[in-house]
């Protein structure tokens, strides 16, 4: 599993409201599972993912172990200008994965 | 019948023998359990029909549907050359939008060099081991689960579909005496509940027809997306029977006539199921 999935509009028009859909693989293991042999199975969680657009910061979201296995996070933006849209989800080992998505304003 | 199972190469013999007997003089209290009952094509449901609206709108919306994750990753593989042949998928077979449509809605089948019954898996581990020259994907792998459910995903929509030749209709008949064969501790049939008892209430959830129509599915018990035979795993531990090995025929029988019992409803791929 390697790149998160993003749905959204490739372009919009100034002050539209943008929806963004995202899916990311990731386990997020909680925890406070054990494994066969009843050893603990390490916490592995995304905690958090940050959305910029032009530069400017429009969405961010803190995650806790209760989410479940690949996160789907559906959010809105309004289209200002056109700029890339940047996701970066951070997880608890220093894992980052980064996607960035065109958005043309007409 | 005890809950030992009889062992697997005397099995399908004897469930044509003894499987009508069996299921009748066992199922006498139950109502409307005559042996040889299908679900007939009208009165079929797919298991989206069994979950609750708001499982059933994240499958459908495949921006939302965990599913495409291995869908997408699938498309990645099906173009990237692999093997001592250096020959991706697409090789051959180009864009898998029109080579591949319609495929998954006719899987298993008997392949015609060999003559042995495929399912979906075994064909493309074949490709990969024959034709590319690459190393077998490990059954229940990232790899594989997600070159299947990209395939099986360019048949969304299509109705299932199995040919019966006389070369299918033995394994065919095989998986029904297998579906109706009282197995385990629990001494149950897969028709028992899957034919006999569908949308009853076994607990808290209401039992499904069991019709297999989105595999590779995301479970969400098991967080993650699996085959139809890790599914068919799960029934067999919930009566205590022991599982036929995964790509013997007793497997892909069964998932034969799963595939047959389940004709004519549209392929779902990728499925979420609770």
């Amino acid at each position: 599993m390697a790149r998160a999935r993003i749905v959204m509009a490739k372009s919009a028009r100034r002050g539209e409201v943008v929806e963004i859909k995202t899916l990311v693989p990731h386990a997020m293991e909680s925890g406070f599972r054990r494994d066969a042999v009843g050893k603990p199975v390490p916490r592995h969680i995304i905690t958090s993912l940050a959305v910029t657009y032009a530069g400017a910061e429009v969405f961010r979201m803190e995650m806790f172990p209760a989410i479940a296995a690949n996160p789907y996070v559906m959010f809105a933006t309004v289209a200002t200008e056109t700029a890339d849209v940047v996701f970066t989800w951070t997880d608890d080992r220093g894992g980052v994965m980064r996607e960035t998505r065109r958005l043309e304003v007409t | 019948m005890s809950g030992r199972r009889p062992r697997a190469c005397a099995l399908a013999a004897l469930l044509v023998a003894a499987g009508l007997a069996v299921v009748g003089a066992g199922a006498s209290g139950v109502a409307g359990a005559e042996a040889g009952r299908e679900i007939e094509p009208r009165q079929r449901k797919p298991g989206s029909a069994f979950l609750s609206p708001t499982v059933r709108t994240q499958q459908e919306d495949l921006a939302a549907n965990p599913g495409m994750l291995w869908v997408e990753q699938g498309g990645r593989l099906w173009s990237e050359p692999a093997g001592r042949s250096r020959k991706a998928c697409a090789t051959c077979h180009g864009e898998a939008a029109g080579s591949m449509r319609g495929v998954a809605a006719r899987y298993p089948a008997v392949d015609k060099a060999t003559g042995r019954l495929m399912n979906l898996e075994a064909r493309i581990i074949a490709c990969r081991t024959s034709q590319q020259a690459a190393p077998a994907p490990a059954h229940e792998s990232e790899d594989l689960l997600a070159l299947t459910a990209f395939v099986a995903h360019q048949s969304r929509g299509l109705p299932i579909s199995v040919r019966i030749d006389e070369a299918a209709r033995p394994h065919l008949e095989a998986g029904r005496a297998l579906y109706r064969q009282r197995i385990g501790q629990l001494n149950l049939s897969c028709a028992q509940c899957h034919v006999e008892s569908w949308g009853r209430r076994l607990r808290s959830e209401t039992i499904s027809q069991g019709q297999a129509t989105g595999y590779p599915i995301y479970r969400l018990e098991w967080q993650t997306l699996g085959s139809l035979y890790r599914r068919l795993l799960s029934c067999f531990r919930g009566v205590r029977a022991e599982p036929p090995r995964p790509g013997s025929d007793e497997h892909l029988a069964l998932e034969l006539y799963l595939a047959w019992r389940a004709g004519g409803l549209a392929v779902e791929t990728p499925a979420m199921r609770r």
